[in-house]
């Protein structure tokens, strides 16, 4: 057990840096002179010379990987080149917004999935599950950028029942969270209604039945949580995703979240912020891969 | 008073064809099935796989919705029962399961397994006595107390399917029917089963319907037999002279393929031809007669019933005699011989 922890927490290091040496090469190679979009486009040669001093501009790339590497392992993500904020801090300072918007898209898209993959796979082939289906399907296909536009137009701007951007407070998280649950909540009910109808066709449902308990224990205590087991792999996966930062419904609804931070950086060439958010996102990945792991041994007594 | 007397019992399954198509075609699982149970009785419940036994045994303790047919169980017909009247009645009536891996939720503990059954119907509501009931279970079908704590999967194929008796024990049912409780266990260990089975019956009066594909299993622990095909009964009657004397040309045949232990033994095996036939579209007549090696014309045409060919002994073939009729022909060559 412990072994295999150790085993696993070992390749997660590896992914990590694996992660970090690909990002540093992909912004590196991306075409652009770094050193005028620090200083803007009227800079004089002296200040753009002076800038590509400080950032070792003139140094072949690894050499430059080395610099860069040290810094890492120092547990410093450097500094922005546009603020000149730490990475480290910028994205410490916007986590709770990204983590509130999750959390709660989370909790919306799951309090409608589960009913639903749970009556549709108690009542499969009915019009019910075959509706369902179809809505789950579009759910599935509506593109992001799309729907929140879409939803705030009509029910921020048009109808006045949402805050139509910015982050002042609850509020303003409810519409972009429904947005993130209007585009997982269809995955998510067919992927419990699978499961479902899995456990449900299993032999120990038949004999809780035989045994004359009642239908509400046994979908919910044998039925759902059997089935959720293969469904926490998947969640804690996309929580990850979704902490990493979302970018297009952030960007939609201009709230102050990781998924802001990485598409100015973006924007903005700000390599420093490029690499520190995919890094982080990349790190919630393997965290969440890791603690998904520990904790199927707590859900699941076959693996224990 | 019988324990269970099932009266004309049908079970149709629709066959659904298409995605939105109408179900015009029905599987006739179980056609027409009437029996009864006594109180502490084992009656045994044969047939190849396909014949829809399996189909019986759970319609009998509506685990699947008859079509037809009516089932009185301790003098009330529970068939069109429902919700919580029939989960009520359930206390009466449990179930043991062919698969002991499958049967068992994995996430439960063997101590929830079997309180579960008393939490249902509030058999133990002192806490207490919960534990020692459990505790007792476990006992009578040869487990302690300390593997109350373990999960399904910490167990041996024949300890799981101890530990799925001591469920259905749990409510004391006056009938278990047991699906092909050994047939998934090694041979050693499907003896000790059986062996447990039949002392539970003598210390608590249960009765079992046994259902099984193997004659040898089922000859041991059944007073009577009854031997299914296509959905029909077509021979019933005491385990021991059904299984020495067959009358139905299927149950000899299904008794000619049971190995003997005697290297010398001269005899005949019966081989059938081709497969059950499909359950949509059951032959005309006789439903054996495709198969049947000593079939005439009107077995094509005429469904035999179940008569009574001896006190206790029902066959449906129409080339079996029964006593009376063979002492009338006797009788009749009598007289007209001079």
């Amino acid at each position: 057990m412990t072994g295999r922890f150790l085993f696993r927490l070992f390749w997660s290091a590896l992914t990590l840096l694996g992660t970090a040496l690909l990002t540093f090469l992909l912004v590196n190679v991306v075409p652009g002179d770094v050193a005028r979009v620090i200083a803007g486009p009227k800079a004089s040669p002296q200040v753009l010379e002076e800038i590509r001093q400080r950032y070792h501009l003139h140094e072949p790339l690894w050499k430059r990987a080395g610099y860069h590497f040290r810094q890492l392992a120092a547990g410093d993500l450097g500094h922005s080149f546009v603020t000149d904020q730490p990475v480290a801090e910028a994205i410490r300072a916007r986590l709770p917004t990204t983590a509130a918007l999750t959390v709660t898209a989370v909790v919306m898209w799951m309090l409608l999935a589960v009913p639903l993959g749970v009556s549709t796979a108690k009542y499969r082939g009915s019009w019910f599950d075959r509706s369902t289906l179809v809505l789950a399907t579009l759910s599935l296909s509506l593109p992001a950028f799309w729907l929140a536009r879409l939803l705030q137009y009509w029910l921020a701007y048009k109808l006045g029942w949402f805050p139509v951007a910015g982050f002042l407070g609850f509020a303003h998280l409810l519409l972009p969270a429904a947005t993130l649950a209007l585009l997982y909540v269809g995955y998510y009910a067919r992927l419990i209604h699978a499961h479902m109808i899995e456990v449900l066709d299993s032999p120990y449902i038949r004999s809780a039945r035989a045994q004359g308990t009642p239908e509400r224990v046994v979908l919910f205590k044998h039925g759902l949580r059997n089935a959720l087991i293969p469904v926490v792999t998947i969640l804690g996966m996309d929580v990850a995703g979704l902490l990493g930062g979302v970018m297009f419904t952030e960007n939609v609804f201009a709230l102050p979240g990781i998924g802001t931070l990485a598409v100015q950086s973006v924007f903005n060439l700000d390599v420093p912020v490029i690499m520190g958010t995919v890094l982080f996102s990349a790190f919630l990945v393997v965290a969440a891969n890791l603690v998904v792991d520990l904790l199927y041994r707590w859900i699941d007594p076959r693996l224990r | 008073m019988n324990l269970l007397e099932i009266q004309n019992l049908k079970v149709h399954f629709p066959v659904p064809r298409g995605l939105f198509g109408r179900a015009r075609e029905f599987v006739r699982a179980v056609d027409g099935v009437s029996l009864t149970i006594a109180p502490g009785e084992t009656v045994g419940l044969v047939g190849e796989s396909g014949c829809g036994k399996t189909t019986l045994g759970r319609a009998v303790i509506k685990l699947i919705e008859p079509t037809a047919g009516r089932i009185i169980f301790e003098g009330e017909d529970i068939a069109r029962l429902k919700g919580a009247e029939l989960r009520a009645r359930r206390r009466r009536f449990q179930m043991i399961f062919q698969d002991p891996y499958g049967s068992l939720d994995p996430r439960l503990t063997v101590g929830d397994i079997i309180g579960e059954a008393l939490d249902i119907h509030r058999l133990t509501p002192q806490p207490g006595a919960r534990r020692q009931r459990i505790e007792a279970l476990l006992k009578d079908v040869g487990l302690d107390w300390s593997q109350a704590e373990r999960y399904p999967h910490e167990f041996s194929g024949g300890q799981r399917q101890r530990i799925g008796i001591a469920r259905a024990l749990a409510v004391e049912p006056r009938l278990i029917v047991c699906d092909e409780p050994v047939s998934a266990l090694d041979v050693s260990v499907q003896a000790q089963i059986i062996n447990l089975l039949q002392d539970l019956q003598h210390e608590h009066g249960i009765a079992y319907l046994f259902v099984a594909h193997d004659l040898a299993v089922v000859e041991h622990i059944s007073r009577r037999i009854l031997v299914m095909y296509l959905g029909r009964i077509v021979e019933a009657g005491p385990a021991k002279t059904v299984c020495r004397s067959p009358q139905h040309p299927y149950t000899q045949a299904l008794l000619s393929a049971v190995p003997v232990v005697d290297p010398d033994s001269k005899r005949k095996r019966i081989l059938l031809k081709g497969d059950v036939p499909s359950p949509i579209h059951p032959p005309a007549g006789c439903p054996f007669h495709p198969r049947c090696p000593v079939a005439e014309p009107r077995c094509q045409t005429e469904t035999p019933p179940l008569r009574e060919t001896q006190p206790g002994r029902w066959t449906a073939c129409h080339l079996v005699k029964a006593e009376n009729e063979l002492r009338a022909e006797t009788h009749r060559r009598d007289s007209l011989s001079p």
